[in-house]
């Protein structure tokens, strides 16, 4: 456990020097205050920190909760459509609809309806989560081996122990695939709702040092903005592992 | 003795019946018929092998058989009452043995038990009870991947054995296994049904293993699944039964009745049952001690379509 800790902290070490020296290489070519080089920036997290970091938590409660939010109810309704042909008949065209549809116009009418303050925000970003994981919920649930369900339902098992023993931990790694991949996305969103919207969290800090042409700045808050997506991969990770020991395992 | 049409006669009520089981399949190429009239009886305590080529629908028993899936036509009786859903005391071990990768060993093995509500601690001492019937107690906290392939097969053993079961059903559970595991695993097999008593069928295709393991060896024929051929092999409790002659003289029987069946199915239209070395075919029959006083020959109960 120890040294895995080690290795990753190792690892993320590595990441920062490639990433900063990238960035001072690019920052030399650009030759353009709009890119100021890591040494410019840096020091700016220090000098800002006060209004960075109450931004970074109100940013960071804001994706969680939507995540949440949008995966707490997408999970059953993703296991109805995968386990449940009549079920999936129902909501599929309507997911075919949907799914590919940006949920970010809908910022326009959330903001309307619900103000400036958390909710359009929580709201938008936990529909894009709603439909990537029930899509991937939907198929990881209808490529469950149909032997597990059989020998399952041959123990005597009802439909509640099927989804409880084979299905939800079935689904379970692609679960957590998917909500990586969409912490990205999520974030992304963030950021648009947050320029747009209101005048809280990381994406209004950058968009406000960018107005002011404050770049060293700007660069502060893109820099919170990376951690909230480390603190994200990283927190998914911690679940995942806790959650498919078996799969550690399996790979060792 | 369990082998006829009528079984009223039979002076005890058999474990597990199929009467005139039929199934159809819905394809994209119209109707498959998969299983055209199968009559079975297992009495309690017996071992039944049935032998076929692949797709004669002798899986698709087995689901009928456990209550998995409703035949088109026809009826399965255990205990003589009619069956119409999963029980909890038969016990179906597929090919791939159905476990659960993400449960350690003996929450596999406990889970038959947890599914019927018994208590943590009471499941897990009867879980590893039966682990260490089939060997597997020091590997209770491991994960089926990093078990060996036979290891999962005594794994789900074990599970079955936990549940206090009197009827155990296994479609094909050795054919993942290399030659001499298999031979093991066979021992394993005839050593827990000897040991636990109860009446198990096994679907296989390979003739030694029915032969090792079956009381009787029912020889179905290919699509639609009829059964061809019963062939008694009470013997098969003998010690050292696997270089006993009569062990391969009853190989060599099977392998010609699946070599004329095959050949029968490929075209050949054979109006009645071809005379084959010291077989005897002929009427059903559904006498007690039958079974012992036609041990060495071979039986035909052709199943009327």
């Amino acid at each position: 456990m120890r040294s895995s800790f080690v290795r990753k902290l190792a690892g993320y070490l590595f990441a920062i020097v490639f990433i900063l020296a990238g960035w001072q290489v690019t920052a030399l070519i650009v030759d353009n205050a709009v890119l100021p080089g890591p040494f410019d920036a840096i020091p700016m997290v220090g000098t800002y920190f006060g209004d960075l970091w109450p931004a970074f938590l109100v940013s960071l409660y804001r994706v969680v909760a939507a995540m949440l939010i949008g995966t707490v109810l997408a999970i059953p309704l993703g296991l109805m459509c995968g386990r449940s042909p009549r079920v999936d008949a129902v909501f599929a065209p309507v997911l075919y609809f949907l799914y590919p549809l940006p949920k970010v116009v809908l910022l326009p009418v959330l903001v309307v309806l619900m103000g400036l303050a958390d909710a359009p925000k929580i709201t938008l970003i936990a529909l894009t989560i709603f439909f990537q994981v029930l899509v991937t919920v939907r198929d990881a649930a209808q490529g469950v081996p149909e032997e597990s369900v059989m020998s399952m339902r041959s123990l005597g098992a009802g439909r509640f122990d099927i989804y409880r023993h084979v299905i939800v931990p079935a689904t379970l790694p692609e679960l957590f695939t998917a909500l990586r991949i969409s912490s990205g996305t999520a974030v992304a969103i963030l950021f648009f709702a947050e320029s747009l919207a209101g005048s809280t969290g990381l994406g209004y800090f950058i968009v406000d040092a960018w107005a002011l042409l404050a770049y060293p700045k700007m660069f502060a808050g893109i820099i919170a903005m990376a951690l909230l997506g480390v603190v994200l991969y990283e927190v998914f990770d911690v679940a995942e592992r806790r959650l498919t020991r078996w799969r550690a395992r399996e790979r060792a | 003795m369990h082998n006829c049409a009528d079984c009223a006669s039979c002076a005890e009520v058999p474990k597990l019946e199929l009467r005139g089981i039929r199934q159809r399949y819905r394809t994209a190429r119209g109707d498959t018929l998969a299983l055209d009239g199968v009559d079975l009886c297992v009495a309690s305590g017996e071992s039944v092998a049935v032998l076929g080529p692949s797709g004669c629908g002798k899986s698709t028993s087995l689901l009928a058989a456990c209550g998995l899936q409703r035949p088109t036509e026809g009826e399965v009786r255990i205990d003589g009452v009619p069956l119409d859903g999963p029980r909890l005391e038969t016990a179906l071990i597929l090919q791939d043995f159905g476990l659960m990768p993400w449960k350690t060993v003996e929450q596999n093995a406990a889970l038959g038990l947890q599914v019927r509500k018994i208590p943590k601690k009471e499941r897990l001492e009867r879980a590893h009870a039966a682990l260490r019937q089939v060997g597997l107690e020091e590997f209770a906290q491991a994960y089926p991947a990093e078990l060996s392939g036979g290891m999962r097969q005594r794994l789900a053993m074990a599970r079955a054995l936990a549940c206090d079961i009197d009827l155990l059903l296994m479609d094909e559970p050795l054919s993942a296994l290399d030659a001499l595991l298999r031979e093991e695993m066979q021992n394993t097999l005839k050593r827990c049904w000897l040991e636990a008593g109860y009446a198990q069928v096994l679907v296989t295709h390979s003739i030694e293993e029915a032969v090792f393991l079956g009381q009787r060896v029912v020889v179905m024929t290919p699509r639609p699944g009829r059964i061809a051929a019963v062939v008694e092999n009470a013997e098969m409790k003998r010690d050292g039964w696997r270089d006993d002659p009569l062990f391969f003289e009853r190989c060599r029987t099977l392998r010609e009745l699946l070599r004329e069946e095959g050949s029968r199915s490929a075209g050949a239209v054979v109006a009645d049952a071809p005379e084959g070395g010291q077989e005897r075919f002929g009427s059903d029959r559904c006498g007690l001690g039958a079974r012992l006083s036609q041990a060495n020959g071979a039986e035909k109960g052709e199943c009327h379509a």
